[in-house]
């Protein structure tokens, strides 16, 4: 009696199980391009608006239509120089669906910035991936991707330079968790609109954010009340158009030897 | 089943036994999404849906489920329903299922659900715990709705993302709460609906566990 009760149990056990994950399974499969084609409009979407080009009520459509002008490259930030097709090819590399965040964790595709870390991301990839918007051969907009530690969580963003490359056209952060109201104020467009029209490197100095109202000219009024997410993005920024970030790829590609 | 025992079972736990007021249960997301009211009436949607399928599948199965296992099978349910919401969240809405984030796998925890399939869905038919299902997922809504309208009018001005009151940085007259931002914000908010709540049904107060002693002894002055 003992034993078939417990078979019985093994048998509906099973059973659920097999029915939930023939549903789940069934689920995530069916809705899986719809969740790809969001992520994508997403991605464009923030392009869009660091690059100051979204406007609030564009479709699906719009989005992707206005980003077919931008073409994506992948640059190697230690030689500044974008890598050639044979290059790709000889890293595996497909520009479409390279993923800069993923290849910083693969240790053949990044590097440790132990001790020298100020953005707080850990690890640097070799290459990143760029977005160039171009009319009539001229490069009228780059956009590049840029992240770091806030207060409490890693702010994702990008940051579009005009066709100078040295006058920011826009900066946006697209993911992040920081304090609502306080350090959350990073989405805020009034703060957001004191970015475009400043220069990158302008009188020795890289673009910075201060800690209260700005200085220099070529600097940003911080957040009030956010010390640390503040100091977080003035990091990362200087950290991303640094040395280590995209200073070699803009000199190159200022010089045309990109 | 009679008419006016669906309306009981959904309206009952709206005011009556409230999930969150009455049985403090599935606190933690109360928290945790109601700094706006966009956010809030997503989870309660989903957290809705999710009871109530819940229910009416544990109650299907509720005679073949062996009692030794129940609340792993009860689980097992609810965790499939919680992906399929998730799933059609990030299909169809996007940008919602970014902001609640962790907190739609998360509806596999909230005591609600877990409560409900145990306290009602395993001994009743299944249509009526569906309905119960809808009941406590109104009940929950009821709240958190209250909260993130709180939080979202005081603590950011907004109601819906559209400005009310409009704030300091964004050069109006409204200083905005910065607490109400904050998860601790909603303890307060929710302690007050509680309060609120039991002032109007007295029978929701609970005899006192013990009877507080005076402050301080009375001595004679020397």
């Amino acid at each position: 009696m003992l034993k078939n009760e417990s078979l019985r149990t093994i048998f509906v056990a099973f059973i659920i199980c097999l029915v939930c994950s023939v549903l789940v399974s069934f689920v995530a499969v069916a809705l899986k391009p719809e969740q790809q084609a969001n992520k994508l409009l997403d991605r464009n979407k923030n392009i869009l608006m660091a690059a100051g080009l979204y406007e609030d009520n564009m479709s699906a459509d719009d989005v992707n239509n206005a980003f077919s002008k931008f073409e994506a490259k992948v640059v190697d930030l230690a030689s500044g120089k974008f890598l050639t097709d044979d290059e790709l090819k000889a890293l595996n590399i497909d520009v479409d669906s390279y993923d800069q965040y993923a290849a910083a964790k693969d240790p053949a595709m990044s590097e440790s910035l132990k001790g020298n870390d100020p953005a707080g991301i850990g690890r640097l990839p070799k290459y990143a991936k760029v977005y160039l918007m171009k009319e009539g051969g001229q490069v009228k907009l780059a956009v590049l991707p840029i992240n770091g530690y806030g207060l409490w969580s890693m702010l994702f963003g990008f940051v579009a330079l005009e066709s100078d490359l040295n006058t920011i056209a826009g900066l946006g952060f697209y993911a992040h968790a920081e304090t609502p109201g306080l350090g959350g104020e990073v989405d805020n467009p009034k703060w957001k609109s004191q970015w475009p029209g400043k220069l990158v490197y302008a009188g020795g100095k890289t673009i910075s954010v201060a800690k209260g109202k700005a200085t220099q000219p070529n600097q940003i009024d911080g957040l009030s009340g956010a010390t640390l997410t503040t100091k977080g993005v003035d990091n990362l920024v200087s950290f991303w158009l640094g040395d280590k970030g995209f200073k070699p790829f803009l000199t190159n590609f200022k010089a045309g030897e990109a | 089943m009679s008419q006016d025992k669906v309306k009981d079972v959904i309206v009952e736990p709206i005011f009556g036994q409230n999930p969150i007021a009455l049985q403090v249960l599935g606190i933690c997301s109360a928290l945790a999404v109601t700094t706006s009211l966009n956010t809030a009436l997503v989870m309660c949607v989903a957290l809705t849906v999710v009871t109530a399928f819940s229910n009416f599948f544990i109650s299907l199965i509720r005679n073949f489920i062996p009692s030794s296992i129940r609340i792993i099978a009860q689980m097992t349910v609810i965790a499939s329903l919680v992906i399929i919401v998730d799933q059609i969240l990030q299909a169809y809405a996007y940008d919602v299922s970014k902001s609640l984030s962790v907190f739609v796998g998360l509806i596999i925890t909230n005591c609600i659900v877990m409560g409900r399939a145990e306290a009602y869905a395993m001994s009743n038919p299944p249509v009526r715990s569906f309905f119960d299902g809808i009941g406590n997922g109104l009940g929950y809504s009821a709240v958190l709705i209250f909260v993130a309208i709180i939080r979202e009018l005081f603590g950011s001005g907004t109601l819906f993302g559209i400005p009310v009151l409009t704030t300091v940085e964004n050069g109006g007259w409204y200083q905005a709460n910065g607490l109400l931002l904050l998860p601790p914000s909603s303890f307060f908010i929710i302690g007050g609906f509680i309060w609120l709540l039991r002032s109007f049904k007295k029978e929701q107060q609970e005899a006192p566990e013990f009877k507080m002693a005076p402050q301080s002894k009375h001595l004679e002055a020397h």
